[in-house]
C-alpha cells in the first residue's frame, strides 16, 4: 500500500478512484503521565509522553484508513491529510483521510 | 499573629517561587532548544522541504513515502503568567510566539530526520497542523502539539 500526501504517484497512473477513506482514533491522557506534565508546565519544555501518545494514535488512524482502503480494493491512498479535534476535556480525536485509488 | 504572617508568606511565596523557577529553568531550556534547532536546521540544509503540491518529474521515477514528525511542547509558569497579563491589555503575546515557533520547527526537523533515514532527497506537499492540548483547566493555552507531514521523494537508484 502506497501512502502519499501527493495527488499522484510518480511513474504510475491511476486506474480507478475508489472514493475517500478514513481512519480515526480517540485517545485520552494518562494520569501518571499527567503528573509529570504538571511539572513540565512549570519549567516548560517537551512533554515526551504526549508526543509519543499522539504519534502512536496517528499511526493507528493511518492503519485503520489503510484497512478501509484494502477493503475497497485499493493499492494506494493519495492526498492524505490529518485532522485533530478535542472531543472532551483531556481526550483528542485524531483523523487521517485520503483518496483510495487503484494504480495500474 | 505569626500564623497569619506565615499564611500570607505561603500564599505569596509559592507563586513567586514558581515564577522564579519558571523563568530561570524555562528560559534556560528554551535557549538550549533554540541552539539545538538552529544546529539541526543547518545540518538538514541539503534536504529541502516544499509546500508545493507536485514534485518535479525525475527519470527514473522516484519512490515516494509518507513521513511525519510531531512534538508536544509546554510553556513555563513565568511565560504563562506574562501571557495572562498580556490578555488584559491585548496585543502581541511574545511568550506564545516562541512556543509555537519552537514546536513547529521541531516537528519539521523530526519529519526531515525520518525522511533522511529513508534516503530521501526532498519532501513535498508538506502540511503543518497545530492543536492545543490542555485547554480548559486554566482557560489559557498551556501546551501545543504540532505535526508536520509530507511525502518524501526517494531517488530510485539510491545514489545522488
Amino acid at each position: 500500500m502506497i501512502l502519499s500526501t501527493l495527488e499522484y504517484v510518480p511513474g504510475r497512473t491511476v486506474a480507478r478512484h475508489l472514493g475517500v477513506v478514513q481512519g480515526s482514533t480517540v485517545r485520552a491522557k494518562h494520569i501518571g503521565k499527567d503528573i509529570l506534565a504538571g511539572f513540565k508546565n512549570i519549567v516548560g519544555g517537551e512533554l515526551k509522553a504526549y508526543t509519543d501518545l499522539l504519534s502512536q494514535a496517528r499511526e493507528e488512524a493511518l492503519q485503520r484508513m489503510q484497512q478501509q482502503a484494502e477493503a475497497v480494493g485499493a493499492n494506494a491512498v493519495l492526498n492524505i491529510r490529518f485532522a485533530t479535534s478535542s472531543v472532551a476535556q483531556g481526550a483528542a480525536e485524531l483523523l487521517a483521510y485520503g483518496t483510495a485509488v487503484e494504480l495500474e | 499573629m505569626f500564623e497569619a504572617v506565615f499564611q500570607i508568606g505561603l500564599q505569596i511565596g509559592v507563586p513567586v517561587l514558581l515564577l522564579v523557577l519558571g523563568f530561570a529553568v524555562g528560559s534556560f531550556r528554551e535557549r538550549r532548544h533554540y541552539r539545538s534547532i538552529i544546529a539541526r536546521e543547518a545540518e538538514f540544509r541539503d534536504l529541502p522541504v516544499f509546500s508545493a503540491r507536485t514534485a518535479p518529474s525525475i527519470d527514473p521515477p522516484p519512490r515516494t513515502e509518507m513521513v511525519r514528525g510531531n512534538v508536544v511542547i509546554s510553556i513555563d509558569y513565568f511565560k504563562r503568567f506574562l501571557a495572562g497579563l498580556r490578555m488584559l491589555f491585548g496585543g502581541r503575546v511574545t511568550a506564545y510566539e516562541s512556543l509555537v515557533d519552537r514546536a513547529r520547527r521541531e516537528a519539521m526537523l523530526r519529519m526531515r530526520e525520518q525522511a533522511r533515514s529513508r534516503g530521501a532527497r526532498f519532501v513535498f506537499n508538506v502540511r503543518v497542523e497545530t492543536a492545543s492540548i490542555s485547554k480548559g483547566a486554566g482557560q489559557a493555552l498551556g501546551s501545543v502539539e504540532v505535526v508536520a507531514y509530507g511525502t518524501a521523494v526517494i531517488p530510485a537508484t539510491g545514489v545522488a
